[in-house]
C-alpha cells in the first residue's frame, strides 16, 4: 500500500493499562519502534487502588495505520482495554496549559483582557508577569498560545489531551 | 496448593519442575550462581551448557519448535542478557515459545553501573512478547506462571524473567497457582462463528482458491495440520505454505504447490497472483511472501485466519479477518462447510488445475545436473532420499542453502522443520538442532548449513560433544556467502564485495578438534557414501560438501518485484534490480 495517497487522521485513543513498572516505556517504545506518530500522551493512574492507569494518546495516521496501532497496543501483555474515542463515538476531549506572559503597560492589559475572553486564570501575577491556566480544546489553547506570542510570551506548559467519552458507559464495561 | 519458605532460587526451581520443565539451556556467570546452586542439588532438570548464550535461546527454541512445548534458557546478567538478545528477537520473529531467565544485580545496586549490569528489562523490551523484573521474593512463583501462561498462550513469544541475585538469595513463599487466568491477557482462540460461515461461502464459491498456509498452523499443534489436510481433501483446492508453514500439509501431497514466496516455486506464485479467493492460515504476509505490495494477487478476495490481529491488515488489506487459532477456526470452517454441504465448483476448479499444471510443467526447480562438481540441489536432493525415511529434524543456517533446503526436502508432518525465517539468523541451525537433538534422542538431527553461517557458532559443536548429542551438520561449502553473493551478481554488477571467504578453516580437522567425526565430499559421486557414513556414526558430525560455488538460488521473486515476474534461472538474470527494489532488504 502506497500511504503517500491516503488521507492522515488524527485519532484520540484511550488505553487502560496495568499501572506497572515500565508500562508507558511499552506504550511509547511501540510508537517509536514501529514508526506512529504521538501528537499527545498522557497518563496517570485512574483505579481507586492505583492498580491501572488510563494512557490518553493521540495519534495520526492512514485509516489502516490507526486500525494497526489499536491491534498493536491490545497485544502488549499489560493492556486491559483499547478504545478509539475519534471512531467510537462524541467525546469530550480537554487539554490544560500553563501559560507564562510578561510585559507592562498596554501588552500587559490586553493580554488579561485575551485571558479573560478565553476563560483563563490568572495562578501566578509578578508586576511584570502572569502564568494564566487555560483548560480547553487543544486548538482554543493553540489559538491563545498564538495570540500571547506578540504580548510577551516566555514559555508554556501543556499537558496533552485527556479524553472520555460522552454518554453513561465506560471503556471497560 | 502448599506454601513453604524457600530461597528464591529453590522457588525458581521448583516453579520449572511444576510447570514440566525437563531441560534448561544455559551458561552460569555471577548473578545467577544461587540458580545453578539449586540446579545442582535437584535431578529433574537437566542443564545442557552451551557455549554461548545466543545459542542457549536458539537450543531452546529448537527444543519449542520440535516438540510444542517452550523452551527455557538461563543465562548470567550483563553480557549473558545482551548475548540472548538475537536469540529472542528470533523466537519473536518466529513466534516461538520461549522463557528465558536472567540473572540482575542485586535490586540496591539496579542503576549504579555494577559490574556486569545491563538495563536487561530494557534492552528486551521490543525484542520480547512481555518481560518481567522481579523485586521481591514473594512474587517468584506467580511471575514464573504467567511467564509460561504469556510464551504459550495466544501468539507465542519469547518472556523473559530478570532475576536479581538478592531476590534469589532471600527466602519467600511460593505458591502453585495453577491454571493462570491473567487479568489483561486473554488471546481469542475461537473465530467469530458468523465470519467462519461467510469464510465457508466464499470458498465454496471460489472459481480459482489457493490456501496459503503458515507457521500458525505450525504453532497451533499437529491437530491444526490434520485439520489443514482435511480442509484440503474435502474442498480440492490447491494449497502452498510459507518457509514457517512446511510440513503442515505432506510436501508431496498432490494439491500442495510447494513453498511460496522470493524462493517458492512457478506453480505457488502464478496461483497467489491470479487466484480469485485466497485463504491465508496463520501467515503473516511477510515481504518474502508478497513481493511488491501493490502488485500482490490484484484479483482476489482474502480471508484471514490469524491468532494476533494485528496481523490482519498489517500489509495487505484483507476482505475477511477472522481472529483465532488456526485449529478452532479451521474446525469450525469444516464444520460448516460440511453441514452447508458445500461443493466446489468442479468445472472451474478443473480448469484451475489444469492451468497449475501448466506451470507445474516448467519444472521451476530444476537446475543443470554436473558430473564433476556437486551441485547443492543434488546434495540435497540425495541427503532427502537417503534420510527421509528416518522422519529427521532439519534445522539450517540462513542463505542460498536454507532455500534450497526448503525447496529440495520433502516435510510430510509438522515440528520437523527448525529455521529461522524472521529474523534470518545466520549461525541458527547447530544450536537449533542440539535443541531438537536433546528432546528427540533417538531420531536423526541434521543441520543443513553453509560454510559461512556454521562458523557464526561453531563452538556449539563442544555442546554436542559434552552432552553425547549426534547432531548432523551437512555443510554446503561455497566458500561465499552464497545469498550476499547472488543480490551482488542481480544488483551490483557482480562485485562480490567480502562475500568470499579466505581462509576457511578444515572442517574436517575441526570437527575432529571438537571431538566429533569430519566427513568430506568433492565430487557426486561420493556424495550418496558420505551421508551414509554420516548417518552411521553416533557421534556429532560435520559434512563438508564441497559444491559449485557460483550456483544461484531459483526460482527468484527479485526484490521489488511481483509474483508474476520470476527469474527462473540464470538466463532470466539480465536486468539489474530496480531502484526501487534495491532499497528493499
Amino acid at each position: 500500500m502506497s500511504d503517500q495517497r491516503e488521507e492522515i487522521f488524527q485519532h484520540t485513543i484511550s488505553v487502560i493499562v496495568d499501572n506497572e513498572a515500565g508500562v508507558l516505556a511499552r506504550v511509547i517504545g511501540l510508537f517509536s519502534g514501529r514508526g506512529y506518530n504521538i501528537d499527545s500522551l498522557t497518563v496517570a493512574a485512574v483505579a481507586d487502588n492505583d492498580s491501572t492507569s488510563r494512557i490518553t494518546i493521540v495519534t495520526s495516521g492512514t485509516k489502516m495505520v490507526i486500525e494497526q496501532i489499536k491491534a498493536q497496543l491490545e497485544r502488549l501483555v499489560p493492556v486491559h482495554v483499547v478504545g478509539d474515542l475519534t471512531l467510537e463515538g462524541p467525546a469530550v476531549e480537554r487539554e490544560l496549559a500553563l501559560i507564562k506572559v510578561s510585559g507592562v503597560g498596554e501588552a500587559r492589559v490586553e493580554s488579561l483582557r485575551l485571558a479573560d475572553a478565553f476563560r483563563a486564570r490568572v495562578v501566578d501575577s509578578t508586576s511584570t508577569s502572569f502564568i494564566f491556566e487555560l483548560t480547553g480544546k487543544s486548538t482554543k489553547i493553540s489559538a491563545f498560545i498564538d495570540l500571547m506570542q506578540e504580548l510577551g510570551l516566555v514559555e508554556v506548559a501543556r499537558t496533552g489531551v485527556v479524553a472520555l467519552s460522552r454518554g453513561k458507559t465506560g471503556l471497560e464495561q | 496448593m502448599s506454601s513453604e519458605q524457600m530461597s528464591g532460587a529453590e522457588i525458581v526451581i521448583k516453579a520449572l519442575q511444576d510447570l514440566g520443565v525437563d531441560v534448561v539451556f544455559g551458561y552460569p556467570g555471577g548473578a545467577v550462581l544461587p540458580i545453578y546452586d539449586a540446579l545442582f542439588q535437584q535431578n529433574r532438570i537437566r542443564h545442557i551448557l552451551v557455549r554461548h548464550e545466543q545459542a542457549a535461546l536458539h537450543a531452546a527454541e529448537g527444543y519449542a519448535r520440535s516438540t510444542g512445548k517452550p523452551g527455557v534458557a538461563l543465562v548470567t546478567s550483563g553480557p549473558g542478557a545482551t548475548n540472548a538478545v538475537t536469540g529472542l528477537t528470533d523466537a519473536l520473529m518466529d513466534s516461538i515459545p520461549v522463557v528465558c531467565l536472567t540473572g540482575q544485580v542485586a535490586t540496591h545496586l539496579i542503576g549504579n553501573d555494577a559490574f556486569q549490569e545491563a538495563d536487561t528489562v530494557g534492552i528486551t523490551r521490543p525484542c520480547t512478547k512481555h518481560n518481567y523484573l522481579v523485586k521481591s521474593t514473594d512474587d517468584l512463583g506467580r511471575v514464573l506462571h504467567e511467564a509460561f501462561y504469556i510464551a504459550t498462550n495466544g501468539r507465542p513469544g519469547p518472556v523473559v524473567v530478570d532475576l536479581p541475585k538478592d531476590i534469589q538469595v532471600a527466602r519467600g513463599v511460593y505458591r502453585n497457582p495453577g491454571k493462570v487466568r491473567h487479568r489483561s491477557y486473554q488471546p481469542q482462540v475461537k473465530g467469530d462463528l458468523a465470519l467462519i460461515k461467510k469464510a465457508a461461502e466464499m470458498l465454496a464459491e471460489a472459481k480459482r482458491p489457493i490456501i496459503y498456509s503458515g507457521g500458525g498452523v505450525i504453532n497451533a499443534g499437529p491437530a491444526a495440520s490434520q485439520l489443514l489436510r482435511e480442509l484440503v481433501r474435502l474442498t480440492g483446492y490447491p494449497v502452498t505454505s510459507t518457509l514457517m508453514g512446511l510440513g503442515a500439509v505432506p510436501a508431496h501431497d498432490p494439491h500442495f504447490l510447494g513453498m511460496l514466496g522470493m524462493h517458492g516455486t512457478y506453480e505457488a506464485n502464478n496461483a497467489m497472483h491470479d487466484c480469485d479467493v485466497m485463504l491465508c492460515v496463520g501467515a503473516r504476509f511477510d515481504d518474502r511472501v508478497t513481493g511488491r505490495l501493490d502488485a500482490f494477487s490484484p484479483g482476489s478476495k482474502k480471508i484471514h485466519i490469524d491468532i494476533d490481529r494485528s496481523s490482519i491488515n498489517k500489509n495487505v488489506r484483507v476482505d475477511l479477518g477472522i481472529v483465532g487459532d488456526a485449529a478452532h477456526v479451521l474446525e469450525d470452517l469444516i464444520k460448516v462447510w460440511k453441514a452447508k454441504a458445500y461443493r466446489p465448483d468442479e468445472k472451474a476448479l478443473e480448469r484451475w488445475w489444469k492451468q497449475i499444471d501448466e506451470w507445474r510443467a516448467r519444472d521451476c526447480l530444476k537446475y543443470k545436473p554436473d558430473d564433476k562438481v556437486i551441485m547443492p540441489q543434488y546434495a540435497l536432493q540425495r541427503l532427502y532420499a537417503l534420510t527421509k525415511d528416518r522422519r529427521p529434524y532439519i534445522s539450517t543456517e540462513v542463505g542460498q542453502h536454507q532455500m534450497w533446503a526448503a525447496q529440495f526436502y520433502g516435510f510430510d508432518q509438522p515440528n520437523h522443520w527448525l529455521t529461522s525465517g524472521g529474523l534470518g539468523t545466520m549461525g541458527y541451525g547447530l544450536p537449533a538442532a542440539i535443541g531438537a537433538q536433546i528432546a528427540h534422542p533417538d531420531d536423526l538431527v541434521i543441520d543443513i548449513a553453509g560454510e559461512a553461517s556454521i562458523l557464526m557458532n561453531i563452538q556449539e559443536m563442544s555442546t554436542a560433544v559434552q552432552h553425547h548429542l549426534p547432531v548432523k551438520v551437512f555443510i554446503l561449502n561455497n566458500q561465499y556467502m552464497g545469498m550476499v553473493r547472488q543480490w551482488q551478481d542481480l544488483s551490483y554488477g557482480s562485485r562480490y564485495a567480502e562475500s568470499y571467504t579466505a581462509a576457511l578453516p578444515d572442517f574436517v580437522a575441526l570437527a575432529e578438534a571438537f571431538g566429533g567425526a569430519g566427513l568430506r565430499a568433492t565430487r557426486p559421486d561420493e556424495v550418496d557414501d558420505v551421508i551414509k557414513e554420516m548417518m552411521a556414526i553416533d557421534k556429532p558430525v560435520i559434512v563438508d560438501c564441497q559444491v559449485a560455488k557460483l550456483e544461484n538460488c531459483f526460482p527468484m521473486v527479485p526484490s521489488g518485484a511481483a509474483h508474476n515476474e520470476m527469474l527462473l534461472g540464470p538466463e532470466d538474470m539480465g536486468e539489474e534490480t530496480s531502484e526501487a527494489g534495491k532499497a528493499l532488504v
